[in-house]
């Protein structure tokens, strides 16, 4: 059996727990053993994206603590999982840190690289566009990107596939950013909130009832876009769909 | 807070306050973003060629000094002058002194960041010279008397019209014409007496080869080779960075330039200086203006192999959408935020935080500059160096002692989501920037790992 860590980021933790319950159900129905070490609270990437990477020491250790002994660190968003893969150090013991760098998976890749899932027994039958968020796309290289001149792919559409009744739109502009950002929606309102409008509206255009994503925190930021207009658009987390067998996703 | 008084996301704000201008804008840029992948993918050895590009932009930079001492050598063997200029002063005091020689008041002028760098037309304004910039956009953005907004579209935020209303009151045209062919006749009537007219040329350099002593300049409307053929004096200033080490590396350059920067195949001109016809005087001025200090510095270092194609601003998300004007900065986007810092950390502190890091500009520059991870980088030098403001630094820290803490960490989240239920004007309101434009997630009566405390633990 597959040992597995479940890391969820903080704001899963708060905001979105149906995420954590999904991506921890989820795994379990492909058969891995999950743990979920209670001690664990965020990853240190708010800091280290404003520039107080320094401060990070203190999550940086509780991290470590947390997920040294496990085979595979699995977390449901792309941007904490390459923070960690990149940025995570440890004054006390480097080398459990520079091996949960090379362990960590988001979901997604976790399931296409490692457990190499063909199948999955899910159902969604709804329109949906699909948010290929940067960190996860560009850092890890979930999918192909428009700017560079290789063969298609991506793990989130693969898997997508495998589900019922999922339609998945063709978007104008496939992998632009949602301007989430970080701190940057907030400090950038202005841009941020722009290029989230811009961003909705393309998924809106193709009449999605779904924006799904593999990253909350893009999602987050859509949301709230979409709430405040009025939109009868929807946000879920691919964790979800994947999870979903009745076809009332969880929400 | 050490800051300018206006910063992106003020200047960015008020770019937004017109949102169909945007919306324009945002579109015209993504458009050449997608002329520049059809571009890229009519070649299957792209990536080879950015690859390739990369590597010898290395080499030049690992050797910068001696290609420099090369290139000095060939150039003053071929007839041309060569001058050195540590600082923008420096340039433009050569430059002045070029023409004080001459007893020229009235220059013809190519498009060059460099002298954009240096501030150069302000600095011969102010000692009696008329500068003309010949390239279209560069005139109109002069006649505006603004800087430009792109590095190779500089007035890409202007639209037909207004250039029509610019044109009347400058160039005498009739009102209410906007039709761009029109216009742009009129604007080369103008210039072309212009050419005829003055004696001195001044052009910017794309390339310049160590081996041969020769430069390239490279121009979609042949402005650079009307003033330089037609003067009695080329003045060619560039950047030390823009050297190459072989005429035969030409090759891997310009097939990445022009299809980088607006999807064509190739720029309409590209043209070879390699000495002064008779009778002609050839200057070119190698300017240092930082360069080197920036070179000694090892994560930021790659940012010097910029051949300023543009492509990273027209793929930019936030470049788009706040114009090039927002950046403060010769050169805008943001290759422009990696590379202002290095002249002035104070000044534009702001500018490596005008991004969300999506990577989309490394994943375009033709010469592989990680520009994204420059501007993280960037981030840590400057809190280090203590250019943000107070508020930010304190609520980082209380933020990295909750997070650091699981017990602090699952308080504070338990009351702040009983607080956001109970009373949500705490974080609805106006001085949360979040809820301006956006509704806040609805917070959840248990967090994920209370559930899993129920559900799973016992
Ligand atoms: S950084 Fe790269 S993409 Fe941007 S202008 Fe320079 S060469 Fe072009």
């Amino acid at each position: 059996m597959t040992r597995v860590g479940l890391f969820i980021p903080c704001y899963v933790d708060q905001f979105y727990p149906q995420v954590g319950i999904a991506t921890l159900q989820l795994l379990e129905k492909l058969g891995c053993e999950v743990f979920f070490p209670m001690q664990q609270t965020c990853c240190g990437q708010p800091m280290a994206n404003s520039g107080y990477e320094h401060l990070g020491a203190g999550c940086n250790e509780n991290f470590v603590k947390d997920f040294a002994s496990f085979d595979y660190i699995v977390c449901p968003s792309g941007s904490c999982t390459l923070h960690v893969k990149d940025h995570l150090h440890s004054a006390r013991d480097e080398h459990a840190a520079s091996q949960i760098r090379s362990r960590i998976y988001e979901l997604s890749e976790f399931l296409t690289d490692v457990l190499k899932v063909e199948q999955l027994e899910a159902r969604f039958p709804y329109r949906v566009g699909l948010h290929q968020s940067c960190h996860g796309q560009r850092g890890l290289m979930m999918s192909q990107m428009t700017e560079l001149v290789a063969a298609p792919f991506s793990k989130p559409v693969q898997l997508l596939k495998l589900v019922e009744g999922l339609e998945l739109v063709a978007l104008n502009r496939k992998d632009e950013c949602c301007g989430f950002g970080g701190t940057f929606c907030v400090t950038e309102e202005a841009v941020s909130v722009k290029m989230g409008k811009d961003r909705v509206a393309d998924h809106e255009q193709q009449g999605v009832a779904y924006i799904a994503g593999a990253d909350m925190s893009c999602l987050m930021h859509m949301e709230g876009i979409l709430r405040r207009k009025g939109s009868a658009v929807k946000v879920i987390h691919i964790a979800e769909i994947l999870n979903s067998v009745i076809d009332e996703p969880a929400n | 807070m050490n800051q300018r008084i206006k910063d992106h996301p003020d200047l960015a704000e008020k770019f937004n306050a017109d949102e169909a201008r945007v919306n324009w804008h945002d579109e015209t840029l993504w458009w050449i973003r997608q002329k520049r992948d059809k571009a890229a993918w009519l070649l299957p050895e792209w990536e080879q060629l950015r690859e390739t590009a990369s590597l010898i932009k290395h080499n030049v930079l690992s050797n910068l000094s001696e290609y420099l001492l090369q290139f000095e050598q060939k150039a003053r063997e071929n007839g041309i002058v060569v001058h050195w200029a540590a600082d923008g002063d420096e340039h433009n005091r050569i430059v002045h002194s070029i023409l004080k020689q001459h007893g020229i008041t009235q220059i013809v002028k190519s498009k060059s960041m460099l002298t954009e760098e240096c501030h150069l037309n302000h600095y011969l304004a102010d000692n009696g010279v008329d500068v003309v910039d010949t390239d279209l956009g560069e005139r109109i953005v002069q006649l505006a008397k603004e800087p430009p907004s792109h590095i190779v579209l500089p007035c890409i935020h202007w639209k037909k019209e207004e250039i029509g209303e610019l044109f009347h009151e400058h160039l005498g045209t009739p009102k209410g014409n906007a039709d761009p062919q029109f216009l742009t006749h009129a604007a080369r009537l103008s210039l072309r007496k212009n050419f005829l007219e003055r004696k001195v040329a001044l052009t910017g350099v794309n390339f310049a080869v160590a081996e041969t002593g020769e430069f390239v300049v490279c121009t979609n409307e042949g402005n650079a080779d009307m003033g330089a053929h037609l003067s009695d004096v080329h003045i060619a200033c560039m950047g030390i960075e823009k050297l190459i080490p072989q005429r035969k590396h030409l090759g891997v350059f310009l097939r990445l330039l022009t299809r980088s920067a607006t999807g064509q195949p190739i720029t309409t001109y590209s043209s070879h200086f390699a000495k002064p016809r008779k009778g002609q005087e050839m200057h070119i001025v190698l300017v240092d203006n930082g360069r080197s200090a920036h070179l000694g510095k090892e994560s930021f270092r790659n940012a010097l192999k910029c051949i300023r194609c543009g492509a990273c601003m027209n793929t930019c998300p936030v470049y788009r959408r706040s114009g090039g004007h927002s950046y403060h900065n010769a050169v805008a986007g943001p290759i422009g935020s990696i590379l202002a810092p290095n002249f002035d950390m104070r000044a534009n502190a702001d500018l490596p935080f005008a991004s969300t890091l999506c990577g989309s500009c490394s994943n375009v520059c033709p010469v592989k500059i990680d520009i994204h991870n420059q501007l993280y980088q960037w981030r840590q030098v400057l809190v280090k160096e203590g250019f943000t403001p107070r508020a930010k630094t304190a609520a980082m820290k209380a933020m990295a002692v909750t997070l650091a803490n699981p017990g602090m960490y699952k308080i504070a989240g338990k009351m702040g989501r009983i607080a956001m239920r109970a009373v949500p004007g705490l974080v609805n309101n106006k001085f949360n920037p979040w809820y301006n434009q956006r509704e806040m997630p609805v917070p959840p009566k248990e967090s994920f790992k209370e559930w899993y405390q129920k559900n799973r633990k016992s």
